[in-house]
């Protein structure tokens, strides 16, 4: 690992006028030389495998006082961005309000990996692409713009076959971010000159020409929150992987339901494991909006989730999967008791 | 060691007073250098700064109910701390990249993995290893269970199994066996104790959650 210099924050200003100070360009706040530091579950790992180099490392965990809170009201839900995945995940409102979140927490990573990790470092984790994380290779574009893409015509099961471009199909890697997009929440920034709130799908930018540049937030800017307005008793994630436990979704669904006399008044759905971002599958929704359920359905409407894909040699396989998913998805949540 | 202690195997150890663990722990020992300078402490209310990143950093550490001083570099993690500066070398370091569980560790009282945790960040919390579990010359139940249920080979992922196996009582998930398997999944062991494992869980749970 590189020397950095080490700044411990104890409250939000002081972390944005720290973070602020020391970014020197204008990298995109993943690729910042200066990086907030919380759980460490994605950052120093990456620096240890010299991908990430940051000059100035500013330790935000004493904002866990103020930015950690879990407060769920008659309408909404609020998650502090410091609060821990395992504390959210073992929450019995958000167990009972919101199946979708507490599953994608508990269904993600490791006890210990959810004891450190926060809810904001983990929508901001970074991709599992081999040739991302072992820097021997020299092409890649997200960690080396401009170099190409070793991924491309490499081993790539594990990759992006939604929202790809000609430069990067590196799957995003969270289960949390697909539950936010399915429940529409909003995610609140906190930077130099305040707060603001922006939609959470809004967050993650798709590869495109800059696959280096993965979320719209400025340098020097803090997730500070979650909101999520309404109660979504009606919700699920399911996720299929190699491993029963403890690894990344080969392709997951995160569903949310309201469904009066069997017909669906509202349908969210997003995807997980095989798109560049949280995915939000509009399709699906749209079609799903004022139909009454049944699995036929369900079937027809996630083929449509996949119409756009672009697979590789390896990783075709995740289009009938993942429609797979999402029908099963749609099943579980249109048939729970709530 | 020479070709008569070689052959005689363990008993070098008693008759030289010499072992591997105190030789390898000499010898890293000598090649620290001598700290001639040291980064500036507390700058502040609210921020911390070590501006300098070539210099040692003084850092106080709360492990297992004893108070650390030490001069450390800044890179330096919970992990490294205990085993290469307090000769603390339980806890073990498999992958040194938070997938093997091998390093679990108890900090305040949750599982968290020593090899992702700067030991700048850990400053003034409780850090509790597989050192700190036994009392007054008594193994933790769930150390007990281990050696009962004979749940292990080779005995490098143990520490961290056992450290995240109490944690995994504590929490309250290990009520039947697939919550023990699902929340024990972070601890790899490549001898595949599993299912002994799983039953030294299921022995100590009811001991500790009574005591």
């Amino acid at each position: 690992m590189r020397s950095f210099s080490y700044q411990r924050a104890t409250d939000p200003s002081a972390a944005v006028q720290a973070l602020a100070a020391a970014a020197t360009n204008n990298s995109p706040l993943t690729e910042a030389e200066s990086q907030p530091l919380a759980g460490g579950t994605t950052l120093i790992d990456l620096m240890k495998l010299d991908v990430m180099r940051p000059r100035t490392v500013v330790d935000i965990n004493p904002l866990a006082a103020q930015w950690s809170a879990i407060d769920l009201s008659s309408d909404y839900l609020r998650l502090g961005a410091m609060a821990r995945m395992s504390d959210v995940a073992d929450n019995p409102d958000v167990q009972r309000h919101y199946p979708v979140i507490a599953d994608a927490l508990k269904l993600a990573a490791s006890p210990q990996i959810r004891n450190m990790a926060t809810l904001g470092g983990n929508v901001l984790q970074r991709t599992r692409c081999s040739y991302f994380r072992d820097v021997s290779y020299d092409a890649c574009n997200k960690r080396n713009p401009g170099s190409g893409c070793a991924a491309m015509e490499g081993f790539n099961r594990t990759h992006a076959v939604l929202g790809t471009s000609d430069q990067c199909i590196a799957s995003y890697p969270g289960d949390f971010a697909q539950a936010l997009i399915a429940l529409n929440a909003s995610v609140e920034v906190t930077g130099k000159s305040g707060t603001r709130n922006l939609p959470f799908e809004q967050l993650h930018k798709p590869p495109g020409r800059s696959p280096q540049i993965e979320t719209t937030l400025a340098p020097g800017e803090l997730i500070s929150g979650f909101l999520i307005q309404g109660h979504w008793p009606r919700s699920v994630y399911l996720k299929v992987r190699d491993r029963q436990s403890y690894e990344f979704a080969l392709a997951s669904a995160a569903v949310a339901l309201d469904v009066q006399d069997g017909f669906v008044r509202d349908a969210r759905v997003a995807l997980g494991g095989v798109a560049t971002v949280p995915w939000r599958a509009r399709e699906v929704e749209i079609l799903l909006k004022d139909q009454k359920f049944d699995d036929t359905l369900a079937r027809r409407v996630a083929e449509a989730a996949f119409a756009a894909a672009t697979p590789r040699k390896h990783n075709a396989f995740k289009i009938k999967l993942g429609q797979r998913v999402v029908a099963r998805a749609l099943h579980q949540a249109a048939t729970m008791e709530v | 060691m020479d070709d008569k202690t070689r052959a005689h195997g363990n008993p070098a150890r008693t008759v030289s007073g010499f072992d591997r663990r105190s030789f390898m722990a000499g010898a890293a020992g000598a090649a620290v250098l001598p700290l001639t300078a040291r980064a500036a402490g507390p700058a502040g209310d609210t921020i911390r700064s070590a501006q300098d990143p070539s210099l040692p950093v003084s850092v106080t550490l709360r492990v297992n109910g004893e108070t650390r001083s030490l001069d450390i570099d800044g890179r330096t993690t919970v992990l490294d701390a205990l085993r290469e500066h307090l000769g603390l070398t339980g806890s073990k370091k498999g992958c040194d990249h938070g997938q093997c569980g091998a390093c679990t560790v108890l900090i305040d009282g949750r599982r968290v993995l020593s090899c992702l945790t700067l030991a700048l960040v850990a400053e003034g919390q409780e850090i509790t290893t597989i050192e700190g579990l036994a009392q007054d010359g008594k193994l933790h139940p769930m150390q007990r269970a281990f050696i009962d249920q004979d749940a292990f080979q080779c005995g490098y992922c143990t520490p961290g199994q056992i450290m995240s196996a109490v944690a995994c009582v504590n929490e309250g998930h290990a009520g039947n066996d697939d919550d023990i398997r699902e929340y024990m999944s972070g601890n790899i062991c490549r001898c595949a104790a599993y299912p002994n494992i799983v039953a030294a869980v299921k022995q100590a749970a009811p001991d500790i959650k009574k005591g």
